[in-house]
C-alpha cells in the first residue's frame, strides 16, 4: 500500500508530482523525473510547435537578411530588405494608418461592448445569460469572409441600407470603401470576443462591492465608474488588447469594405507575397509588426495588472 | 443574483439595456442572417427588394468542380486536423494537469501563443518556412499549419475538463495497483471522453473556417474557404452565401454536438465538497 500522505500532495487542478514518481514503491524505475509514460503525453505538442511554430518565427528573422536576384532568394546577410522599406514613405504611412485604425477599433469595439456585457451580465437571469453567451459563440464557427461578404450587401451604394434610408428620402450615402466599413468590418471580427471577455471578467467582481457603493449613495453611473469598471479592469484591459491584436493584423476588412485605401501593413504583407518573390521585404513588414504588437500587449499587461499581485 | 434585485431601481435605464442587448445581437447576427436569406434570392447584386426564390446560386456552387475538390480539400484537412490537434492538445493538458516542471512557463507558452499571432504574419512565416523544407503547396502543408493554430484549442477545451476530475481518482488507481498507462487508459481518458470529442469537433471547425494561413501556403490545393476568398476577389457573387450557408451549417453542426457534449458533464461530475 501506499502511504496515505503521497496522494495528499496532488493539489486540486493543479500540477503536483515529479515527473514520474506516482505509486511509490510500485515500480521504483518510475521515480526518474524523467519518464517515458510522462514524454509520451508532453513532447508531441511540444515539438510540433517548435518544429512548425517556433522554427518559422525564427526563419522569418533569417528571410528578413536575404537578398532577391533574378527572382531567386538567395542566403546572404544583407540589411537591404530593411534598409528598403524602412526608406519608403509609403510604408511609414501604412505603419501610422494600420496603428491608427488597430487603435480606434479597439477603443470602439471596448467602449460599444461595454454596455452589452454589462447589460448581460447584471440584468438578465441565469439561463438567459447562458443563451446570451451561446448565441455570442456563434459568431466564432462562421466564416468571417462570408460575413465581410454580407456587409458588402448592407453597405453598397444600392445595398440594403441604402434602399430602407431611400424609403424616407434620405441618402444614397457612400458607405462601402471608406474608413466606416473598415471599422464595421473590425467590429464583425472582434466584438464578439471582446462582449464574451469583458462578460466573464464582469461575472468575477464581488457583487457585495456594488451593494456597498449603493447603500453608500452612490449613484449607478458612478457605480460603474468606480466600482465596476476598476474591478473588472484586468479583464477590459486584455479585451481591448485581443481587439488591437485582431485589427491589427486583418487584411480582409480593409481590402473588401475599405477598399484597400489607405493601405494597411497586412495588405502590404499579402501584395508583397502574392506577387513576385519579395518575401524579405514581407518578412521585414511581418517582424515590424511582430515587434510592434510585442509592445503593445507588453504595455497593456502591465498596464492591466498593475497593483495587483499576479 | 440577489445583489442585481437590488440595483433594478430605474426601469428607464434597464429598458435602454434590454434594447441595446437586442441591438448588439442584430448587429453580430445581421451578416449572418443576411448571407442566409440572399443565398435563396435570385439577384445577381442582392439588395432589397427581395427577388424571386431562387436555388441557382446552388446549382452554380454544385456545378462547379473546383468547389467540390475545395470540399473535399476542405474535408480531408479538417478531419486531419481535428484528430491531431486532439490528440496533441490531450497530451499537452495532461502534461500541464500533472507535472511540475523547469521551464512550464516556456513550454505553456509554445503551446498556447499560436492563436494570438496575426494570421497574415503566420502566414508568410508558414509559406516561407515550408517551402524552404519543400512541404508548401499541398494540403499537408495546410494540415500543418492548421494543426499549429488548432491544437492550443484543444488543450484548453481538455485542461477545463481535467480540473474538474477529483485529483485523488488518478493516485487511488495507481493505489489499486493499476500502472499509470492502465491508470490513463481507464480512469482519464474515460473521464475526459467528452471534452475529447468536444475538442475534435470545435478543432474540425475552426479548420473548416481558416482561410488565410490556408490561402498563404495551400498553393493549387485550395480549401473552401480558400475557394471563397477567391471568389471575393474575383467578381463578387452570391456564390459566397450559397457556400457560406452550407459550410454555417456544418459547422453549426459540429459546435452543437460538441456543446452538448460538453455540457453533458455537469449531470455527471458530482459536485466536490
Amino acid at each position: 500500500m501506499v502511504p496515505e500522505p503521497q496522494a495528499l500532495t496532488l493539489p486540486a487542478g493543479g500540477a503536483s508530482l515529479p515527473a514520474g514518481a506516482p505509486s511509490a514503491g510500485v515500480r521504483p524505475t518510475m521515480r526518474r523525473r524523467i519518464s517515458l509514460y510522462g514524454m509520451t503525453f508532453a513532447l508531441p505538442l511540444l515539438i510540433w510547435q517548435i518544429l512548425f511554430f517556433f522554427f518559422p518565427l525564427v526563419f522569418l528573422v533569417a528571410l528578413s537578411f536575404w537578398t532577391v536576384r533574378n527572382f531567386a532568394m538567395q542566403p546572404d546577410f544583407d540589411t537591404v530588405n530593411w534598409a528598403t522599406m524602412y526608406g519608403r514613405t509609403v510604408f511609414w504611412q501604412a505603419y501610422g494608418t494600420t496603428l491608427a485604425l488597430a487603435a480606434a477599433a479597439s477603443v470602439l469595439t471596448s467602449l460599444l461592448a461595454f454596455p452589452a456585457a454589462y447589460a448581460i451580465a447584471f440584468k438578465l437571469s441565469d439561463s438567459a445569460r447562458r443563451w446570451a453567451i451561446f448565441l455570442m459563440v456563434i459568431p466564432f464557427f462562421t466564416s468571417y469572409l462570408v460575413r465581410v461578404y454580407s456587409w458588402q450587401i448592407f453597405l453598397s451604394d444600392n445595398g440594403i441600407i441604402n434602399v430602407i434610408l431611400g424609403w424616407v428620402g434620405l441618402g444614397p450615402f457612400p458607405m462601402l470603401n471608406t474608413v466606416l466599413a473598415t471599422m464595421i468590418g473590425y467590429l464583425t471580427l472582434s466584438f464578439p470576443l471582446v462582449v464574451l471577455l469583458q462578460l466573464f471578467s464582469l461575472a468575477f467582481i464581488d457583487r457585495t462591492l456594488i451593494e456597498a457603493a449603493h447603500n453608500l449613495r452612490c449613484g449607478r453611473v458612478r457605480t460603474v465608474f468606480e466600482v465596476v469598471i476598476p474591478s473588472a479592469r484586468t479583464g477590459l484591459v486584455i479585451a481591448a488588447l485581443f481587439a488591437f491584436i485582431l485589427s491589427f493584423g486583418d487584411f480582409v476588412s480593409p481590402i473588401y469594405l475599405g477598399g484597400g485605401d489607405p493601405t494597411t501593413l497586412s495588405i502590404l504583407i499579402t501584395d508583397t507575397t502574392k506577387s513576385g518573390q519579395q518575401w524579405p521585404r514581407a518578412a521585414v513588414i511581418a517582424l515590424t509588426m511582430i515587434g510592434t504588437l510585442m509592445v503593445v500587449a507588453f504595455a497593456a499587461v502591465k498596464f492591466a495588472y498593475k497593483g495587483k499581485s499576479t | 443574483m440577489s445583489g442585481a434585485a437590488d440595483l433594478n431601481r430605474n426601469r428607464a435605464v434597464d429598458w435602454a439595456l434590454m434594447v441595446y442587448i437586442l441591438l448588439a445581437y442584430a448587429f453580430v447576427f445581421a451578416p449572418i442572417a443576411a448571407s442566409f436569406v440572399f443565398s435563396f434570392n435570385s439577384d445577381r447584386f442582392p439588395s432589397l427588394p427581395l427577388g424571386e426564390f431562387s436555388l441557382e446560386w446552388y446549382r452554380a456552387v454544385a456545378n462547379d468542380p473546383l468547389v467540390w475538390q475545395g470540399a473535399r480539400n476542405t474535408l480531408l484537412v479538417g478531419v486531419a486536423v481535428g484528430v491531431i490537434s486532439t490528440v496533441l492538445g490531450f497530451g499537452a493538458a495532461y502534461t500541464d494537469y500533472r507535472y511540475r516542471f523547469a521551464g512550464k512557463q516556456v513550454y505553456l507558452a509554445l503551446a498556447l501563443l499560436p492563436p494570438t499571432i496575426p494570421v497574415v504574419i503566420l502566414g508568410l512565416a508558414m509559406l516561407a518556412y515550408l517551402s524552404r523544407i519543400n512541404l508548401s503547396g499541398n494540403a499537408l502543408s495546410v494540415i500543418i499549419s492548421h494543426v499549429v493554430v488548432c491544437a492550443p484549442f484543444a488543450m484548453a477545451i481538455i485542461r477545463l475538463r481535467l480540473s474538474q476530475m477529483d485529483p485523488a481518482l488518478e493516485p487511488a488507481a495507481w493505489n489499486l495497483g493499476a500502472s499509470e498507462w492502465a491508470a490513463m487508459r481507464h480512469v482519464i481518458i474515460p473521464f475526459c471522453a467528452p471534452a475529447i470529442l468536444g475538442a475534435l469537433f470545435i478543432t474540425m471547425a475552426v479548420s473548416f473556417d481558416e482561410f488565410a494561413v490556408a490561402w498563404f501556403v495551400s498553393g493549387l490545393n485550395e480549401t473552401l474557404p480558400v475557394k471563397v476568398l477567391g471568389f471575393l476577389q474575383g467578381q463578387v457573387s452570391p456564390r459566397i452565401n450559397a457556400i457560406g450557408t452550407f459550410v454555417f451549417i456544418l459547422s453549426m453542426k459540429l459546435v452543437i454536438l460538441a456543446q452538448l457534449l460538453l455540457s453533458g458533464r455537469s449531470a455527471r461530475v458530482p459536485e466536490k465538497e
